[in-house]
């Protein structure tokens, strides 16, 4: 098996989650995720070394994965988010198990596009310039979701009604 | 004090949230931070956020391990899956020959097409030979008035259809804003593959088709542009197919189309 696909096998898990998140469908989300590695491999020209390779498989699923919708060959399911991440397994004796249970419907509460960088930021550990180039988005706007994000998720989860939750600071 | 509030910005917390910072600009928000109760209560909340989410995302079966990763997920990984397709295409094609030579032979491009058609279309020689084939098959169909298109655009698996018999995921453009509309297309036979054609229209009666091909070892190229005696064409590779737009329109007109089609056609 080639390096190139040993490192695709490896990102196949944060693409199941990030496939999970955006089509809130399990079985279309691998569906995304096959096509992604497929088009990944055939592409794989494309991709330069130094570049990690999870924003640009990120790209390539999220392309698909719009394509579909504005096509209409798919609809987004409107599961929510706890459901598809279902918290089966978890482990006794987490640190803050309360807000684990609540912080996924918390999630689903901000608006889309706020959710997706918290997400590809916090979860999957992507610097805020690959985010950048995931959604085509300049970094300051990036960063700027970002900020009002956390912040909507913190008022949020501190039982305050989101629609209140003016950022606090000024984003120099 | 003042100093270090003044030079630690919401960008330099969010970075210390994620991690992101250089440690000599990690120490000044931490001190930032000792003198700063509010700020400092909010970014730990984000810290805490953080966490939460990583457990609840991360610890949902998904991450468990590639026990957990269906077989057919770690196939395309190793490309497994495009090659079945791969083989299932050139049966498909192989088919589509047998029943052409069948029938007479008479919907075949040999002999429509200056110079050879046969050969394995790959590299080079598939460059050269993609806006030939898609030249011809669009001089044959656009002139057709009462059937230019195999299956009508109306019906729901046109693209479907054609995705499969030429082997990637298709998306049919959207050339409205060009005032061209989708008829419908039609499957082609080439010499080692299966094409597709899509047939668009304007108000004014003109046609334009882009043309799609498989290409077993493409590459990438850039757009380039041919004269087919008055026929344009744009076309290009791009990883294991072959475009083409071809239309009796101005280069200008047609290169502001074939960007378009390029735009909307990777699904």
């Amino acid at each position: 098996m080639s390096d190139f696909s040993r490192r695709l096998q490896e990102e196949i898990p944060a693409l199941r989650r990030y496939a999970r998140f955006l089509a809130r469908d399990a079985d279309w989300a691998d569906d995304l995720v096959q096509d992604s590695l497929e088009r990944a491999i055939a592409k794989r020209r494309l991709w330069h070394k130094p570049e990690s390779l999870r924003p640009w498989l990120f790209a390539l699923l999220r392309n698909v994965h719009l394509n579909q919708v504005r096509r209409q060959a798919r609809r987004p399911a409107e599961v929510p988010l706890d459901q598809m991440f279902p918290q089966a397994g978890r482990s006794e004796g987490q640190t803050n198990t309360v807000m684990v249970g609540q912080i996924m419907a918390a999630l689903d509460s901000l608006e889309a596009e706020q959710r997706e960088i918290l997400v590809l930021v916090a979860v999957e550990g992507l610097h805020y310039k690959e985010v950048a180039m995931v959604l085509g988005l300049p970094m300051g706007t990036v960063m700027s979701r970002l900020s009002r994000g956390r912040e909507r998720l913190r008022r949020t989860l501190a039982g305050e009604s989101p629609t209140t939750t003016a950022t606090l600071r000024r984003i120099k | 004090m003042s100093a270090a509030k003044a030079s630690v910005t919401e960008q330099d917390l969010q970075a210390y949230v994620d991690g992101w910072l250089a440690p000599p600009r990690q120490a000044a928000v931490e001190r930032y931070l000792s003198e700063q109760p509010d700020d400092a209560a909010r970014i730990g909340d984000y810290r805490i956020q953080g966490e939460a989410l990583r457990a609840a995302m991360l610890d949902s079966g998904l991450g468990a391990g590639p026990a957990a990763v269906p077989e057919r997920l770690l196939r395309a990984a190793r490309g497994g899956a495009a090659a079945d397709r791969g083989g299932w295409w050139v049966r498909a094609v192989a088919a589509a020959l047998l029943l052409a030579v069948g029938l007479g032979g008479g919907w075949t491009l040999r002999g429509l097409v200056p110079g050879p058609v046969g050969g394995q279309i790959a590299g080079e020689s598939a460059e050269a030979e993609l806006p030939r084939l898609a030249a011809a098959a669009h001089r044959v169909y656009a002139a057709e008035a009462r059937h230019p298109v195999e299956v009508r655009a109306e019906e729901a698996h046109l693209m479907v259809w054609l995705s499969k018999r030429v082997g990637r995921p298709l998306g049919a453009p959207n050339l409205d804003r060009f005032g061209f509309r989708l008829m419908g297309g039609r499957l082609l036979p080439t010499a080692s593959a299966a094409a597709a054609q899509l047939m668009y229209e304007d108000e004014g009666g003109r046609r334009i088709s882009v043309y799609v091909e498989a290409v077993p070892q493409g590459s990438k190229t850039e757009f380039r542009f041919v004269d087919e005696n008055g026929l344009g064409a744009f076309y290009w590779l791009d990883g294991q197919s072959g475009f083409a737009l071809v239309g009796p329109l101005q280069r200008s007109e047609l290169l502001d189309l074939a960007k378009a089609v390029y735009q909307q056609i990777e699904m």
